[in-house]
């Protein structure tokens, strides 16, 4: 009994499926992240800049970008990945498989990523940027040279989690012909109930959610300089 | 003063907020200060001191009134515009404000960049000025590797990076210990003498407007009470505000009921050890009763204020004011009628 279990677990053809889904999973949450970056940084930057106490404040940009991001954030990630096979059809010409899963993940995700590069840009020392206005620096200047560079360790700090976030979303896409680690556990430990191989993957994930926030956190820690 | 002024202030109002909630911060505030000299600002904390540098460089923007900064009124200027007048305008903090991140010489280097000057200039001209504040070795340090006094001359030497003409100290000594203070002033001293850059210092602080002001405004709730050469006004303040921040730093004898002809001596720490009131005692054969005293004694200086009763007979009060003068020692005279 245990044999055989074991023999179904490793055999070359279940080896190469986990193999599979790793990369794909690896291909989905990095990709997601890489673009949830591309839109949610600047967005998020936008949040801050705007913000009431920000270096330029601007009530109707922020209210108006705060509430799309809000929006979307409260949106649960199933449903908003149905939401968007339309979208995803256009965009990728189809809605399964990995490729097709990412579509949803950088919109669920981007919003998300706004919010965390917000709060890391919210937390440079006021202070500093006020002595920055006082050198003449413009509104670009300081986004670029005092808050980008000053919230450095955090902004990497909040990738980490970021990025192990959408390694969870990747796993929840799996339910609706998402590929990856997270398919393979629905498909086998759900609908055939292969529990064991539903729990293997669990275990990849994480230590793929180890790994990723280990890493996060060095690089974070390696370019802060207010640490002695 | 023969020049024209490098900041004039007119008519400058600030208020914060409106309606019922509207907190005036500056009332009336006009001011001129000419190029060269080194002007302080003092008040207590609330007195409106900080808005009122922030308006200078336009950091607050006043709610009413001109700012007027080398014959040009930069509240009038377009957003670009007045951020080229801020590169003529240095400023340093109680803070510091450095960027964490950047090295020493970054810092120095970061006003320059942002007035697009090559970098390879502004590497040259930012160790220059590290050199100058006495950081020429500092140059790979980060500011979390420094002491508060080492920051604070990064952040002058950034100041002063693109040859402003006016140098805005708010409380920038504050944070520092007395003899770190010290030093940092000695440092704006001499650099104010050797580049001409005027400085405007902001603090609630006697000693450091003693130890390098030429001027001094005296800044209490929300205005302006009174304006001089610095000896004239610690010495003879005319202004009720004034004489509560010069001579008690304002912790005044409220309560205080006594009547008839005082005399209030204060104490900046100025003095030795002496015994003086003893010597004065001896030396004018008088002997007088102490009325009212607040002092402590900080690193073997006297900081404080007391009361001595006049004796009725003129001459010896003369005779009294003598020994004072003569020991260096600020006093006033004051009369109750309880």
């Amino acid at each position: 009994m245990l044999n055989e279990i074991i023999n179904e677990i490793f055999s070359a053809e279940m080896l190469s499926l986990v193999w599979q889904g790793l990369l794909e999973t690896l291909y989905m949450s990095l990709t997601s992240t890489i673009a949830a970056y591309a839109i949610g940084l600047p967005v998020g930057m936008l949040l801050a800049v705007t913000d009431k106490d920000g270096v330029k404040p601007n009530r109707s940009i922020n209210t108006t970008v705060g509430t799309i991001v809000n929006f979307l954030r409260s949106v649960p990630f199933l449903i908003l990945l149905v939401a968007v096979m339309p979208l995803t059809r256009l965009i990728v010409g189809t809605t399964i498989g990995a490729k097709a899963t990412i579509v949803g993940l950088v919109i669920a995700s981007a919003p998300y990523v706004a919010r965390m590069v917000e709060s890391s840009a919210k937390e440079v020392d006021r202070g500093v940027i006020e002595a920055s206005l006082s050198m003449g620096a413009s509104t670009m200047q300081i986004v670029r040279k005092v808050i980008l560079p000053e919230a450095m360790p955090s902004l990497i700090y909040g990738a980490a989690i970021s990025s192990t976030t959408i390694l969870g979303y990747t796993a929840m896409a799996g339910a609706v012909g998402g590929g990856g680690l997270g398919a393979i556990a629905i498909n086998y430990g759900y609908h055939r109930k292969e529990t064991l191989i539903m729990w293997m993957m669990v275990v990849i994930l994480v230590l793929i959610v180890q790994v990723f926030q280990e890493i996060g956190s060095y690089i974070a820690k390696k370019c802060d300089k207010r640490i002695k | 003063m023969a020049s024209n002024p490098i900041i004039k202030i007119e008519n400058l109002n600030k208020t914060f907020g409106s309606g019922d909630g509207a907190v005036t911060a500056l009332d009336n505030i006009n001011l001129s200060i000419y190029p060269g000299e080194i002007f302080g600002i003092i008040g207590l904390s609330g007195a409106g001191k900080s808005t009122l540098v922030r308006c200078m460089n336009l950091l607050e923007r006043p709610t009413a009134g001109k700012v007027i900064f080398d014959g040009l009124d930069i509240t009038s200027l377009s957003y670009k515009e007045l951020r080229k007048v801020r590169q003529s305008i240095g400023m340093i903090f109680q803070g510091f404000n450095l960027l964490m991140q950047r090295t020493a010489l970054d810092n120095v280097c970061f006003p320059l960049e942002i007035a697009g000057i090559p970098k390879k200039e502004a590497k040259q001209r930012a160790r220059e000025l590290l050199k100058t504040v006495g950081l020429g070795d500092k140059e790979k340090a980060y500011p979390s590797q420094l002491s508060g006094g080492q920051k604070q001359r990064v952040a002058i030497a950034r100041a002063l990076a693109t040859n402003p003409k006016v140098l805005l100290c708010d409380e920038a000594t504050s944070a520092l210990d007395p003899t770190t203070t010290q030093s940092i002033l000695e440092l704006i001293k001499e650099l104010n003498h050797k580049t001409g850059v005027t400085v405007i210092i902001i603090t609630h602080e006697m000693k450091v407007i003693e130890q390098i002001c030429n001027r001094v405004a005296i800044i209490d709730k929300s205005r302006i009470e009174e304006i001089g050469m610095v000896q004239e006004v610690f010495r003879h303040p005319k202004t009720q505000a004034a004489r509560k921040l010069i001579f008690t730093n304002g912790d005044f004898n409220e309560d205080f009921a006594g009547k008839g002809k005082y005399l209030r001596l204060v104490f900046d720490g100025s003095q030795t050890d002496r015994p003086v009131i003893a010597n004065m005692v001896l030396k004018c054969g008088e002997p007088v009763s102490i009325a009212f005293a607040k002092t402590k004694m900080i690193g073997g200086k006297m900081y404080g204020h007391m009361l001595l009763e006049l004796p009725e007979n003129s001459e010896t009060v003369a005779r009294i004011k003598a020994y004072l003068d003569s020991e260096n020692i600020v006093y006033e005279e004051e009369h109750y009628n309880a």
